[in-house]
Formats: structure tokens, C-alpha cells, sequence
């Protein structure tokens, strides 16, 4: 715009009037000035927080036009719509309007088809957007802070999630709000009164739509807006991460600037989001509320589950065997649900504070704006590959019945190997992922000594075979040495020349990180491997 | 020429063309004759003959495990007083004679005609009464499909599914998809309790409630579903594996695209 001024000052054009009016009104031209020169580093993992931002504005867009048409109240109606196996049935406003949306309002089951799916989309993007965080140490110094505020924002996710599941009043969320309720009476002391507080006296109550409502739609999408914009600043503030290569450093970005191809790149992105999420909409029935038919607290579907993001939480209850539940002091004490509450609580706080934990072991200060390759880092990807593991078996376990069917297996075989598995598989993980990552770095270290195998055989004159090693290019190289290893801390004395219980801890903790290790090659290997050729 | 000349002057050239029709008409006509003969002659329930067929196909099928007067063997129970219902629809949907033991009989193609299933079945009734095979009006779907939907999500959706899908029961048993079964069939098993199946008897669900869920079952048999594929009416596991796979896996493509080198 400020060039359009420059190149053609006698004649102004409009937009150049337009956008003159608007920065000596706002001074806006600072900021796009600022913000249009980021650097936004290029790469295809890079754009997994878009992906889960384009959803949500997805999941905006479709849940305005369904707040038009839906009622959020639990008063008994006979549904008298167009779906005929319904016709005549009592059922809440709530879901009669849900079915209204879906039959008689033109373009409503499209939209709320469009709603759902990208609702899944946005808490999958997240993971996925999360995962490449962790893998690659993008959480480290100084970016902790957001690594918080994205993972409250998928717990928030799961919760609009939820909440959302449970507008419709239908048996499927009924069923779901049901295990909710059972849990928060599993609770001891406070449980019962929580539940009736929460769904206004006996479950189901006439309260709770409406209540789940105002979170679905005001409480909790504005929270996440807030955070999206915390998150986004952070974003800014601290630079996009890159992988090393010549030329990048921990001081610089390199890559497109924002404006003008990044940020036009961007936008097409977001309709293509929108086209895919449409065309998904369009094609594939989600949620049939038609189905399953108006809440009634008796019946209950076979496969009844909730939506993928709520399964780990579900297949933790399926895991716990029987009989965890006895009477103490004239009370019910319901390890069976305790158990998994406060098992997946650990998990979740722990995954919250892992970037602590990391910096407190390695000890180190710096800032990381160069994210690592997860191999160069093995023991932190052992541990995310344990983690991913143990929720994965958990996410398994809230489908067991789907799987025994569909693989022709016993419900008992596959509950009593998932239990199994939830302890052994993240130790087996742990293990597979530190060999493979050692392995590999073994591989890297052997590509930078001695090149590329080539598959061209040659006969020296003295008769003996050797095969031509084709050497790495600078370029390639750099990528292949440029990353820390970690020596395991010692244990000093402090000042009062004692050593604490804190410091032998983390001293272990360091140990376990670091002992097993690849250097990267120094500059004095390389050289002497290349002596060694020539 | 010379021998089309020679044809012309004995007989018309479509005389053969018209033998042979003829011949087939009337082959035709006498098989059709005979067939609706035999169609009169369908097995009666009280027939003599029907139950002497059915007694020989019985002994050369079905006596192995329930024994030669079907009073039941330890490989099998008694078959005296399950009804025609019962034979019909387990010899009818192919799960008898059983292909192995197992923690259910499972479907497999039909080994009797029809003709053989219903004398199997007369012959069985004729050993003590059981539930019989329901009138054609009770099973082709003439009935209120809300009130048959409401009663299948009430007694049959917790094994059955709401959408006739089928799911898991215990020890490798399992309800079996509704979604290709015939109605008659489907009323046999509410009255006889197929294999793990409950029986639910007419004081349980009148034999007009249980027509209405058949209307329900044949409604959601003939009109797919409003929203697009069901990806097997699944419910969640199965929209959640879509998104992960198809739906993600599309997004990751398009990034990798968006962020490729341009040459």
C-alpha cells in the first residue's frame, strides 16, 4: 500500500487514498509494517496450529447459523416433524429442534453435519499440533508458556467437545452425560452434591441442557478466543521456531516474510480447510441423532462411545477391573472410578508441566528457537513415545467392543490385553523409540564421516573391492550436525558444601536423560574422516 | 443359392425357427404346469407327506447332534416343542446344521431350499407344540415405525445397536447386525430366542408391537441414511478413525503441498 504512494505520487489512486485515510486515523501501517515482515519458517509441520485455528473458525461460522434454529430446553414436546420413525414420539425441545435442524430447515443438517466434523477436526489438529511441539522440543525456552496455554486450550477443546455432544439431548449424550454423572457421584463427600448442583437435583434433571448451553456458547468459546490471541502474540513475540540449516540461527527466523505471499498462502489455506471439512460434511453422516432417538435414562445402545477426543477418558473405565468398590465408614468408596480420575489427572498434569520438568533436568537457561530432530534428542522421545502409547491404549480400550466384533475376538481377550498393554506397551515404546533414535543418529553420524553409500563397486589395482562413499554436500551436512547433546549434570556441593536430596535427584533424573548419547560430529572428526579418503 | 432353393421348395425357411419355439412353449408350459402343481402342493403344516420329508431330512442332517427323535444329544438340546418359528429361522438364515461349535451358531449360506426348510420345520412342530411361523401380515412391514423404534431402542438396541449394527456380548458372542435380515425372520428370533437372544413372548411384546419394529428395522433397511454414508453406523470409534485417517490425513497432504518447494 505505502509503495503504491511512492511509485505513482502525483496520481492517487484509490486504494492509496484509502489506505492513507485509515493509517493517519489508526497509525495501523507500524504494525503491518512489523507484522508483514515476519519471517514465517516453511514447513509443512509448521501449519498443524493453522489447521486446528481454521476449524475453530469453522466450527464459529456453523455454530452461528445453528444457534438460529436451536432451543436449548428440556420441556417435553411430540415431535411432529418430517423424520416418519420419530413421528408422534415425546422428546425435549432441545432435540425436537436438533431434528428440525437436521430435516426441515434448508441447509441445516448440512451445517451442523459441517459443525461436528470440524469439531473433530479441531481437537485432532490440536493433537497432532501438540505432538509436533513435543517431538521436536519447540516447547523449551522460552516458549513453556505457550506450550501451557495450548494445552489448557485442548483441555478447553474437549470440553466444548463435550459439551457440545450433549446440546442435542439424544440417547447417545444422554448416555454420555450419564457416565459424567457417575463419575462426579464417584467423587467421596462432595460427589452427590456436585451432581445435583450441576444438573439441578436427580440426573437428568430439566436444567442441564440449557446450563451446557451458555458454556458451549459464551463460557467457553470466549476463553478460547482469549487464549487463541495470547497464544498467537506468544507466537509473535517469540518467532516461529525453525529446523537448522546454513544460515539460521538462534537469533534469526529465516523464511517468507508474512506479507504479502505467506499471508495470502495462508488465507487460501483456510479455504481449503473449509472446502475439505465441506466436502467431508457433505459426504459422511455424523452423529444420526435420528438413530438414537430422544434421552430416556433406561435404554442403552450397543457401541455407544463418545467422540474420539473423550475416548481415552472412557477406555479408562472399561480397563479397571471389577469389584474396586467397598463400603467404609458407611460410605460407598468407588475406586473404580477414582482410580482412572486420578490416574488421568497425573497424566494430564504431567504432560502440562513436562517443559519444567525438561529444563529442570537439563539444567539449561538458554533460549531454543532451533527445534531438534527427534532422534537427536532420544530420551524425550522415548518418554513422548511412552506417553503416546499409554493414551493410544486407552483411546483402544473405550472402542473394545467395536474391535471384538469386527476382528471376531472375545470382549474379555481384548479388555485383559489392553490392560495388559497399558503397562507393558509404554515401556516396550520407551525402549523401541531410544533404540531407533540411537540408531539413527549412529546412521547420521556414519552419513557425515564417510558420505553416502553409493552401490558403485570398485577394483583397486592391487586387486581389492572397496565401495565408492559418495560425501555429503555442505548444505545436507548442516543439518546432520547441528544439535546438542547433553552431558548428564554432576553433583556439586552447594555453597553450604552439603548435597541435597533435590540434587542427587536431579542428578539421577540427568543421568537417565543423557547417558546414552551420540555426539555430533565435531569439526576435528570431520576433518580427520576425510584425511582418512583422500 | 442352389441350397436355399432347394430348402424354399420343400418347407418355409422359418419352419425350423417355429418348430423349435413351439417345442419350447410347450416344454415351457408343462414345466410351468407342473411347478404351480407343485406349488399347490407346498408343504401344509398338517400334511402327512411334509412331515415324512421333513422326518427324512431331519435324520439325515440334524439327528447327529439332536438325536434321532430330536429329544437332544449332549452335542445338542431338544428340539421337541421349539416350534416351526424356531427350524425356520435357524435352518432358514443358514446358522443350522451348525458349521462348528462355537460360542454361537454363525451365518452361513442356506443349505435347504425353501421347500426343505418349512418341511424340516412342520415336522419338528409336529413333535410338540412351539411357536409357529408368523402370517405374512405380521411381518412385511405395515405397522407405526415410531412406536416399533421406540420399543427396539427400549429391548433390543443395548446388543442390537440403535441402528441395527450389531455389537459385542461376552466370551466372543455377539448380536448380529439387523441390517439384511428379512422380517419374518426377525420375528421368528423375537418368539424362539436364537442362541443368546432372549425370547420375547407375545405378553411381553404383543405380536402388533412386534410388527412394528419390523415397519422400524425395514424403514432403516430401505432409506439410507439422510446425511450421507453411515461409515457403518458405528457411532463415534468409527467417525473418529475417519477424521484421523481421511479427514487429517487429506489436511497433512494439502500442507505438505502448500509448503513444497516450488521448482
Amino acid at each position: 500500500m505505502s509503495t503504491a504512494t511512492t511509485q505513482t505520487p502525483q496520481r492517487r489512486t484509490f486504494t492509496a487514498a484509502a489506505s492513507n485515510y485509515i493509517d493517519e486515523r489508526t497509525s495501523v501501517s507500524t504494525f503491518v509494517k512489523e507484522l508483514g515482515r515476519k519471517a514465517f519458517p516453511d514447513h509443512w509441520s509448521f501449519l498443524l496450529g493453522e489447521v486446528a485455528l481454521f476449524s475453530f473458525l469453522v466450527i464459529l461460522i456453523t455454530g452461528t447459523f445453528l444457534t438460529f434454529f436451536f432451543q436449548a430446553s428440556m420441556a417435553e414436546v411430540e415431535y411432529e416433524g418430517s423424520y416418519v420413525p420419530l413421528k408422534g414420539v415425546e422428546m425435549s425441545v432441545a432435540m425436537a429442534s436438533t431434528l428440525d435442524i437436521s430435516f426441515d430447515i434448508r441447509g441445516g443438517l448440512f451445517v451442523r453435519q459441517m459443525h461436528h466434523w470440524a469439531a473433530l477436526m479441531f481437537v485432532a489438529a490440536i493433537g497432532l499440533h501438540m505432538l509436533r511441539i513435543f517431538f521436536t522440543g519447540a516447547f523449551r525456552k522460552p516458549r513453556e508458556l505457550n506450550w501451557v496455554i495450548g494445552f489448557v486450550m485442548f483441555i478447553l477443546a474437549m470440553g466444548e467437545g463435550f459439551t457440545g455432544y450433549s446440546l442435542p439431548d439424544d440417547l447417545l449424550s444422554g448416555n454420555g452425560l450419564r457416565i459424567i454423572d457417575g463419575m462426579i457421584k464417584g467423587i467421596p463427600l462432595i460427589g452427590t452434591w456436585t451432581s445435583f448442583l450441576l444438573f439441578g437435583g436427580e440426573f437428568p434433571g430439566t436444567e442441564i441442557v440449557g446450563r451446557l448451553y451458555t458454556l458451549h456458547i459464551l463460557l467457553l468459546p470466549v476463553i478460547l478466543l482469549a487464549l487463541i490471541a495470547l497464544h498467537l502474540m506468544f507466537v509473535v513475540v517469540h518467532k516461529h521456531t525453525q529446523y537448522a540449516a546454513p544460515g539460521r540461527t538462534q537469533q534469526n527466523a529465516v523464511g517468507p516474510p508474512i506479507l504479502p505471499v505467506y499471508a495470502a498462502k495462508a488465507g487460501g489455506f483456510f479455504f481449503l480447510v473449509f472446502g475439505v471439512l465441506a466436502l467431508i460434511a457433505s459426504l459422511f453422516t455424523i452423529n444420526p441423532i435420528w438413530n438414537y432417538g430422544p434421552y430416556d435414562p433406561s435404554p442403552v445402545s450397543a457401541g455407544t462411545q463418545p467422540d474420539w477426543y473423550i475416548g481415552f477418558a472412557d477406555g479408562a473405565l472399561r480397563l479397571i477391573p471389577p469389584g474396586w468398590e467397598f463400603v467404609l465408614f458407611d460410605r460407598t468408596w468407588s475406586f473404580n472410578i477414582l482410580v482412572p480420575l486420578v490416574g488421568l489427572g497425573l497424566f494430564i498434569a504431567t504432560v502440562l508441566i513436562y517443559p519444567f520438568i525438561e529444563a529442570w533436568v537439563t539444567g539449561d537457561k538458554r533460549e531454543h528457537h532451533i527445534v531438534d530432530r527427534p532422534r537427536n534428542a532420544p530420551t524425550r522421545t522415548a518418554i513422548g513415545a511412552a506417553g503416546v502409547t499409554f493414551y493410544a491404549v486407552l483411546w483402544a480400550a473405550a472402542s473394545s467392543d467395536i474391535i471384538a466384533t469386527h476382528f471376531k475376538l472375545t470382549m474379555e481377550g481384548v479388555i485383559h490385553s489392553l490392560q495388559a498393554l497399558l503397562f507393558i506397551g509404554p515401556i516396550v515404546a520407551y525402549f523401541v523409540a531410544k533404540r531407533v533414535c540411537i540408531a539413527l543418529q549412529k546412521k547420521d553420524r556414519e552419513i557425515v564421516l564417510h558420505g553416502y553409500e553409493s552401490g558403485r563397486i570398485v577394483k583397486l589395482p592391487g586387486g581389492e573391492f572397496i565401495e565408492v562413499h559418495q560425501p555429503l554436500d555442505e548444505y545436507d551436512r548442516w543439518k546432520l550436525v547441528s544439535y546438542e547433546s547433553y552431558q548428564p549434570l554432576m553433583i556439586r556441593p552447594n555453597a553450604r558444601g552439603k548435597i541435597t536430596v533435590g540434587q542427587r535427584l536431579r542428578a539421577g533424573m540427568s543421568r537417565w536423560f543423557f547417558e546414552d548419547r551420540i555426539a555430533p560430529v565435531t569439526k576435528g572428526e570431520l576433518e580427520a574422516a576425510h584425511h582418512e579418503h583422500h | 443359392m442352389n441350397r436355399s432353393k432347394r430348402r424354399t421348395g420343400r418347407r418355409h425357411p422359418l419352419a425350423t425357427a417355429a418348430l423349435l419355439a413351439l417345442g419350447l412353449v410347450f416344454t415351457g408350459g408343462a414345466y410351468a404346469a407342473f411347478s404351480t402343481t407343485t406349488a399347490q402342493a407346498e408343504p401344509s403344516p398338517t400334511s402327512q407327506e411334509t412331515i415324512e420329508e421333513g422326518g427324512k431330512l431331519f435324520q439325515a442332517n440334524c439327528a447327529t447332534c439332536h438325536g434321532l427323535d430330536a429329544q437332544g444329544t449332549n452335542d445338542g438340546p431338544s428340539l421337541i416343542g421349539v416350534g416351526a418359528a424356531a427350524v425356520d429361522f435357524q435352518v432358514g438364515t443358514g446358522r443350522m446344521p451348525m458349521q462348528m461349535q462355537g460360542p454361537q451358531a454363525e451365518q452361513k449360506p442356506v443349505q435347504f431350499t425353501d421347500e426343505q426348510v418349512k418341511q424340516l420345520s412342520y415336522y419338528v412342530a409336529s413333535l410338540g407344540p412351539g411357536p409357529d411361523i408368523p402370517a405374512d401380515s405380521l411381518v412385511n412391514g405395515g405397522g407405526d415405525a415410531a412406536n416399533g423404534a421406540e420399543l427396539f431402542r427400549i429391548n433390543c438396541a443395548m446388543c442390537h445397536n440403535v441402528a441395527g449394527a450389531g455389537g459385542a456380548l461376552t466370551e466372543g458372542k455377539f448380536a448380529p447386525p439387523l441390517t439384511d435380515v428379512s422380517g419374518v425372520h426377525i420375528y421368528e428370533a423375537m418368539v424362539t430366542g436364537p442362541q443368546n437372544m432372549p425370547v420375547f413372548n407375545d405378553l411381553n411384546i404383543s405380536p402388533e408391537d412386534k410388527r412394528d419394529i419390523i415397519t422400524y428395522l425395514q424403514y432403516v433397511q430401505d432409506n439410507r441414511s439422510p446425511g450421507g454414508f453411515e461409515l457403518g453406523s458405528l457411532g463415534p470409534v468409527a467417525e473418529g478413525l475417519f477424521i484421523w485417517i481421511f479427514g487429517l490425513g487429506a489436511i497433512v497432504a494439502i500442507t505438505v503441498w502448500i509448503t513444497a518447494k516450488s521448482n
